[in-house]
């Protein structure tokens, strides 16, 4: 039993940067930029209040609207695809192959690189004139198109294949360790009872690795809403706005477009929805917590 | 015909030779179990009995077909794990009838053979319920039904009781012993607990360093080891072993121990090559000690004796003889004055003589 | 000339089956896939611009060159100065050392206090930490510019380094309360019963235990820190631009033809350290996203 509440002055003095950090870095700066975001704010901090005024204009931006559509299609692409192959990726390498360590390590290194890094080298391969197009029609098929960097309506897409690139590394490495905490002795089990391997797959590991799943979810879902680096790298937003973000939107608005009560609104509108989405799981979470845990 | 028989059998791990030429032939309806410490090869023999591991040379044969290379699925068996290895997020039902799905068995005949099986393992109110939410011997249950609705004639059992505590052990055991006689079926049980070695099985085959060291019946195993291994590995608290030389010139065969002492061996049965002036090692069981009342056939086996440890139904008495530490088991009830130097009595023909080189029984 | 068919036995005839050829084609060919993009950074640094506007993405120079990398490093253009990428790099690792120190230092700090001593609001104060970890930044940066400003620290390398260490305390307080939470409880008491105090117990007992989780710490920062664009961008300052503004500035802001010969020299040296880090700690580093991933 761990002691409870001890008396230390040294503790609390120890934590007193701690807890200046969470008070103004944390909690006050949240404050701070909703209340701004009631406000005409332009560039320094005005504190007049105009209440939702801001909230109706960011709606009625175009470039908000396009942002929160390539949100989700970006996030669903960029989750949906790191799950899948880093699921395969980790189940490939968990067959007892050779030179495992060294497909690890190529699958996981995308990962220890900046996204800037990551859109940059992306940016250049998909280039339709000095990339990959040109490189196969170079070859003989003159025919071949590939584009989607410059099209408006496929330029996400790319920035999710970038993503997925990046990031399949880790949720396999997530799911190998899953994977590796197996018991051995429920393969053995399930060879005895003749089950096929690729149902043994679906049937038992998949659920039995749930947790590690939703962890590599979160995570991933964190990565989606903070995504910057990488579009400013690969497409700066473009061609024209069909690749802005909501990160992107906030950031130009704050400090090249001098209008701060519009950023800020935009900021608070992605603060609320993040809390709308974690706080069924924090719930679960901490309810599981309170039961003990299950299965 | 649900017989077994292993052939030749060699494993390697490498270059590392786990079993060694090993032959063991299992009737129909036996149960056999594969006795010894951690690495004497036991489980190795049942996973390739199983088909989990591969053979580097020999046969197994099951229900007379060789199935040296067929899949586990295909060899009649079932198996039971130490860590029961039951699938964790499906229900009790969906454990047993797993496998039965996917070998695409009808619907009416899965749900009588779960019938069955929950029936005779008393396991019914489980059914609906996950591995999580029950106990280590429902759990072990469960695990033992999975291979029941298998419909086999052959169980195998790796260490099935090491995870549970002592009184769900014996519980348990009693169970398994009695499944044995109302299924009838072959069972190969591999396990380092001898205690479950004699009351379980038909025949017990000990193992040490991937050789089968003696096979035979429990009463056989116990009474008559056949070497020194054996004899050490078996009974609890285990036998007394003390040093000596065969003197079998004149008169009464005799030991002849480290500080002089001569005891008399009349009556023991030499099934070795004994010669005299062998450097031999006596071993003798705490409870084939009398200090009280002498025996027909008995002999004199001078002790001096330290420490009474009581246990309840019978106590312990410490003690040495000729300078190596000896035990003796009386009655709880007893009472032994401590420390003492007595004449206590044996009956050679309980006792066993080892030669001291090699261990072999002479 | 018999016809007995051969009776099994020994080990099963080695199978070669469709789906173990099935596995090694998928990893073979998502290998390719995690390495094209690295490889036609590598081959593309060191062509001539001649070559490259020929668009043969894949194809061996056939006048390797290292001028590129030479003027990346020493003379690239980042916006009005014209010294080369170095500036950066200099300046990622001004920026990295006391982040890193500071960031650590702190989460161990708290991780330390948050595990043992457990005084009154600790729960609270993790909680709001562990919360603050999912939050777009974006909700907390205008503050922060202005507080900042407000202390003269606004576009300085304090001013960076402070922002790291309040973005990075979620992560490390995390690692370090998750790894003390698995030392025995009765090393702590003992050492209490021993007469040590708060930073006696730390510095003498729990430090030099941590040894593990602090290279799994440094990995992640360092991965993390000279990574990082945005926080370097806002809060540096121009003189104290990391290498992967310097990179986005060489790439991006060019008049004229674009030496993507260049651009990719200067791409792969911003990706040297943390690629070092990675291959020479290979374990460590899974251990650290297994560790920061795995929450609680």
């Amino acid at each position: 039993m761990k002691p409870r509440f001890i008396r230390s002055i040294a503790a609390q003095i120890a934590l007193l940067p701690a807890w200046l950090i969470v008070i103004f870095a944390y909690l006050g700066t949240i404050a701070w930029t909703i209340r701004i975001s009631f406000s005409s704010t332009k560039v320094f901090p005005t504190y007049d209040f105009i209440g939702l005024k801001q909230y109706e204009r960011l709606f009625a931006t175009e470039r908000w609207i396009i942002s929160g559509q390539n949100l989700f299609i970006f996030g669903a692409c960029f989750i949906i695809g790191c799950l899948i192959f880093g699921f395969l990726l980790a189940v490939f390498i968990d067959q007892k192959i050779r030179a495992e360590s060294v497909f690890r390590t190529i699958f996981l290194y995308p990962y220890a690189m900046s996204f800037i890094v990551t859109g940059l080298v992306w940016q250049w391969t998909l280039n339709p004139t000095l990339g990959v197009q040109q490189t196969v029609r170079n070859w003989g098929w003159q025919d071949f198109t590939f584009d989607w960097l410059v099209r408006g309506d496929r330029a996400i897409y790319v920035i999710a294949i970038a993503g997925i690139w990046q990031a399949s590394g880790l949720v396999m490495a997530i799911l190998l360790a899953g994977l590796r905490g197996i018991d051995q002795e429920l393969w053995k089990a399930a060879k005895v009872d003749g089950i096929p391997t690729w149902r043994v797959y679906l049937h038992i590991i998949v659920p039995m690795l749930s947790p590690m799943f939703v962890t590599a979810t979160v995570l991933l879902a964190t990565a989606v809403v903070k995504v910057y680096d990488l579009v400013i790298a690969l497409t700066g937003g473009g061609p024209g706005i069909s690749t802005e973000v909501p990160a992107k939107f906030v950031i130009d608005y704050l400090f090249n477009r001098q209008n701060v009560g519009l950023a800020t609104a935009a900021s608070t509108v992605m603060f609320v929805t993040v809390l709308v989405v974690l706080a069924p799981w924090l719930y679960s979470q901490y309810f599981r917590g309170q039961r003990g845990r299950g299965a | 015909m649900a017989t077994v028989s292993i052939r030749e059998l060699e494993i390697d791990f490498g270059t590392l030779r786990v079993l060694q030429t090993l032959n063991l032939d299992i009737k129909e309806g036996e149960f056999i179990v594969l006795l010894g410490p951690s690495g004497c090869g036991k489980s190795t023999l049942l996973n390739a009995v199983a088909g989990l591991l591969d053979v580097t040379a020999g046969q197994i044969w099951i229900g007379g077909k060789n199935v040296t290379w067929e899949e586990p699925k295909d060899r009649g068996i079932g198996m039971v794990f130490q860590s029961y290895a039951l699938y964790p997020r499906m229900t009790v039902k969906g454990n047993l009838s797993f496998g039965l799905k996917m070998a695409k068995t009808p619907h009416d005949e899965i749900e009588k053979r779960v019938a069955k099986a929950a029936k005779i393992l008393q396991i019914e109110p489980l059914l609906g319920r996950r591995p999580s939410e029950l106990s280590g011997g429902q759990r072990q249950r469960v695990a033992i039904g999975r291979a029941l609705v298998r419909d086999v004639d052959v169980f195998l059992f790796d260490e099935p009781l090491s995870n549970l505590d002592a009184k769900l052990r014996t519980e348990l055991r009693v169970e398994i012993k009695r499944l044995h006689h109302e299924l009838g079926s072959t069972m190969i049980y591999v396990t380092h607990d001898q205690i479950e070695a004699l009351t379980l099985a038909d025949r017990i085959a000990v193992m040490n360093g991937g050789v089968i060291q003696q096979l035979a019946s429990p009463k056989e195993i116990y009474r008559r080891p056949v070497n020194r291994f054996v004899a050490g590995f078996v009974g609890s608290p285990g036998m007394n072993f003390v040093d000596g030389t065969l003197a079998l010139g004149g008169g009464a065969p005799g030991f002849v121990l480290s500080d002089g002492t001569r005891l008399d061996i009349s009556g023991y049965e030499f099934s070795g090559d004994p010669k005299d002036g062998q450097p031999a090692t006596i071993g003798i069981r705490p409870e084939q000690i009398e200090l009280k009342e002498k025996a027909e056939d008995a002999t004199i086996l001078p002790i001096h004796l330290n420490l009474v440890e009581p246990m309840g139904a019978d106590s312990l008495v410490w003690g040495h003889v000729s300078g190596t530490q000896f035990a003796v088991r009386i009655d709880g009830d007893d009472h032994v004055a401590t420390p003492a130097t007595v004449d206590a009595f044996f009956s050679p023909s309980q006792a066993s003589i080892f030669d001291k080189a090699g261990g072999a029984r002479l | 000339m018999s016809t007995t068919t051969m009776e099994p036995q020994g080990p099963r005839p080695s199978r070669i089956t469709p789906a173990r050829i099935g596995v090694y084609a998928f990893l073979v060919v998502s290998a390719a896939f995690f390495l094209l993009p690295l490889y036609v950074m590598l081959i593309t640094s060191i062509k001539p611009m001649a070559e490259i506007r020929l668009g043969n993405l894949f194809s061996f120079p056939l006048a390797p060159t290292i001028e590129p990398w030479i003027k990346a490093w020493t003379y690239a253009c980042t916006g009005v100065n014209c010294d080369g990428i170095k500036v950066g790099f200099l300046n990622s690792f001004r920026i990295l050392v006391p982040s890193v120190i500071v960031s650590i230092a702190l989460g161990a700090t708290i991780g330390y206090a948050l595990s043992f001593w457990r005084p009154r609001g600790a729960n609270f104060l993790f909680a709001v930490l562990l919360l603050g970890a999912f939050i777009p930044y974006q909700v907390f940066l205008y503050p922060l510019v202005r507080m900042l400003s407000t202390v003269g620290l606004y576009n300085s390398l304090p001013g960076i380094v402070v922002v790291h260490t309040i973005f990075g305390l979620p992560l490390m307080t995390l690692l370090f309360r998750n790894f003390y939470a698995g030392i025995p409880i009765d090393l702590f008491k003992a050492a209490r019963v021993d007469g040590g105090g708060f930073w006696a117990i730390f510095f003498r007992l729990m430090l030099p235990l941590s040894t593990p989780i602090i290279i799994v710490a440094v990995i992640l920062q360092v991965t993390g820190i000279w990574n990082d664009f945005l926080f370097g961008l806002i809060f540096a300052g121009r003189e104290n631009f990391p290498m992967t503004v310097e990179l986005n500035n060489v790439v991006n802001t060019t008049t004229g033809e674009r030496e993507y010969n260049v651009n990719m020299a200067a791409t792969i040296l911003t990706a040297l350290v943390p690629l070092i880090v990675y291959f020479v700690s290979g374990r460590w580093f899974v251990r650290g996203i297994a560790a920061g991933a795995v929450k609680g």
